[in-house]
């Protein structure tokens, strides 16, 4: 649906030269839910820019719905861009206009009558839940109000692709959630292909099927959310996904020397990972039968990622050296990832 | 009656000569007015859609407007009165009067109105401009759909603040012989000493001040939301 090939934009200013976005290629398939992850300054924002081409890339090729956009004349673009829905960080609702006008201004100057337009308003209304608020102005509305506004202005003219630019990083966790759960209905039931732009990992885990990772202006890390989440493989990635697991507490707190993980001669603190099946294995009170060792759980976390489940424990291990080895072999054996955070020797 | 008599006694004396200055300042204020509104607004739009990064990006014209409102801006009043004595001939026929003040006063105000106006649009955020382009607005929808529509309570703001000053101006128009309330208050409160005259005067063109005010303010407070 959307192919980015060796795009990169870079801005002059008087500061110099800031190269935004360096020769990323990307695809994106018709009806899934791509997300963008990055810091602030990455790149991501002037990135989804330019899929649009409201950021026009100094080089590279992008590809929506088949069409080569930037091949197309300023005409041909602005029609092209009625296909492409977005929404933004700051709502950018018209402060002058009802909701029913906002969702209507794109709508503008087809071959509509006022009550085919309207009809089609309250329609889009009904998706995003607001039908009471059609005479309301934005001013009146909460921020989560604002967005399923700017999100049913932006299918208004039933666009192929949602590109959200940081749509729910101005809002609380609760709402940030609905938003989500919206998107993700509006990309199950119309089928639209959404693209997100996101600082925070749990925007990701939450509704993307898949997931790049962007770092001063390069994608260093792409694919399925599960995978990435499971193995990520660059230091920035797998710092994103502790931070969302929670588990950075952990490598503090072993930094810090805390009491609670703290080891007495011979206790090891290990940190293991379990995907899918063996979830659901006791292999826990498994292994303090088996071989007479004493589990001490410190931390869990288990999270369902695109429908597969991704299990973190950290925990005390004690008792005889063998026993001790022997347990961490039978974890190993039965597909456990296991890491030794800490070992005090005895 | 004889009160009015005794507390100005020069104004009383002259008030249908006070009544045709009241319409002399209030012709040229429409006029001046609705041509300074009309190049206004265009040089405003034109300066905010041309600037760098603006819809219609095309800094050396934005740079040569921008200066040259800024020159016109810098003459003192008084002085633009005379300088355009040669063009308001050639192009009203005389350059005193009524008439004759109405060159001076659309070259005193276009600049300044043109400043008001482009303020006002340069508030509208960049966001509204990015979302309507992102929905495949043409320029020309965005200028008219999300600047004027939009920049409507700033718009109106700034042109009550250049009515104002424009009223102002015709006041002093009168200094050349331009006719109006600017005219009458100088020739017979000044000139002759006759204070009634000067303080009545005052009074009228205070009223004409918060009349546009009120206007303003009225429409302002129908337009936001």
């Amino acid at each position: 649906m959307i192919e980015l090939k060796d795009v990169s934009r870079t801005f002059d200013s008087a500061e110099g030269r800031v190269e935004a976005v360096r020769s990323v290629s990307l695809t994106i398939n018709a009806g899934e839910i791509y997300g963008i992850i990055g810091a602030s300054g990455a790149g991501k924002s002037t990135l989804v820019r330019c899929i649009n081409l409201l950021e026009h890339p100094n080089s590279g090729t992008v590809t929506v719905d088949g069409q080569e956009l930037t091949a197309l004349s300023p005409k041909e673009l602005r029609v092209a861009r009625k296909n492409i829905g977005m929404i933004f960080q700051s709502f950018n609702l018209m402060a002058s206009r009802t909701v029913l006008d906002n969702v209507a201004y794109p709508l503008h100057g087809r071959n509509m009558s006022r009550q085919q337009v309207v009809d089609k308003v309250r329609e889009l209304l009904r998706l995003v839940e607001l039908s009471d608020k059609e005479n309301a102005y934005p001013s009146q509305l909460s921020g989560g109000q604002k967005q399923r506004v700017a999100i049913a202005r932006a299918l208004a003219t039933d666009p192929k692709v949602l590109l959200c630019d940081e749509a729910t990083s101005a809002l609380d966790p609760q709402t940030t959630l609905s938003i989500l759960e919206l998107l993700k209905r509006v990309n199950r039931e119309l089928g639209i292909t959404v693209v997100i732009i996101t600082h925070e990992m749990a925007v990701i885990k939450e509704i993307c099927h898949k997931v790049a990772v962007m770092d001063q202006g390069r994608v260093i890390e792409e694919g399925d959310v599960f995978s990435v989440f499971a193995a990520p493989q660059q230091l920035l990635t797998r710092q994103l996904v502790e931070s969302t697991l929670r588990l950075e507490k952990i490598n503090s707190l072993v930094e810090e020397d805390a009491e609670v993980v703290r080891l007495a001669p011979g206790e090891q603190l290990l940190k293991l990972k379990y995907l899918g099946s063996n979830v659901s294995d006791p292999l826990i009170s498994e292994i303090s039968r088996k071989f007479d060792v004493n589990c001490n759980i410190i931390f869990g976390n288990i999270e369902i990622i695109s429908q597969t489940t991704l299990g973190t424990l950290v925990l005390i291990i004690s008792g005889y050296p063998d026993s001790v080895s022997a347990a961490i072999q039978y974890l190993i054996d039965n597909k456990v990832e296991v890491e030794v955070l800490h070992h005090a020797v005895s | 009656m004889q009160f009015l008599e005794a507390l100005l006694p020069n104004l009383i004396t002259k008030l249908p000569e006070l009544w045709e200055c009241i319409l002399e300042t209030l012709f040229m204020v429409a006029v001046s007015g609705a041509v300074s509104f009309v190049f206004g607004m265009i040089l405003g739009i034109t300066l905010v859609v041309t600037r760098k990064g603006g819809i219609l990006s095309f800094p050396v014209l934005y740079n040569v407007l921008d200066k040259a409102i800024n020159i016109f801006r810098s003459i003192p009043f008084v002085i633009l009165l005379a300088m355009l004595i040669p063009l308001t001939r050639l192009i009203v026929g005389s350059a005193i009067g009524t008439k004759g003040a109405l060159i001076p006063l659309i070259f005193g105000t276009v600049p300044f109105f043109a400043r008001q106006v482009e303020t006002a649009l340069a508030g509208t955020s960049h966001g509204l401009v990015e979302a309507a382009l992102a929905m495949g607005d043409s320029p020309m929808q965005i200028i008219f759909r999300v600047y004027l529509k939009e920049g409507i309570p700033a718009i109106v703001r700034g042109t009550s603040i250049t009515a104002i000053s424009l009223i102002g101006l015709t006041a002093m128009a009168g200094a050349v012989g331009g006719g109006g309330l600017g005219d009458f208050a100088i020739r017979y409160g000044h000139q002759r000493n006759q204070t009634d005259v000067t303080y009545v005067t005052v009074i009228i063109i205070l009223l004409m001040v918060s009349v546009v005010q009120m206007i303003g303010n009225y429409i302002i407070k129908k337009t936001t939301h």
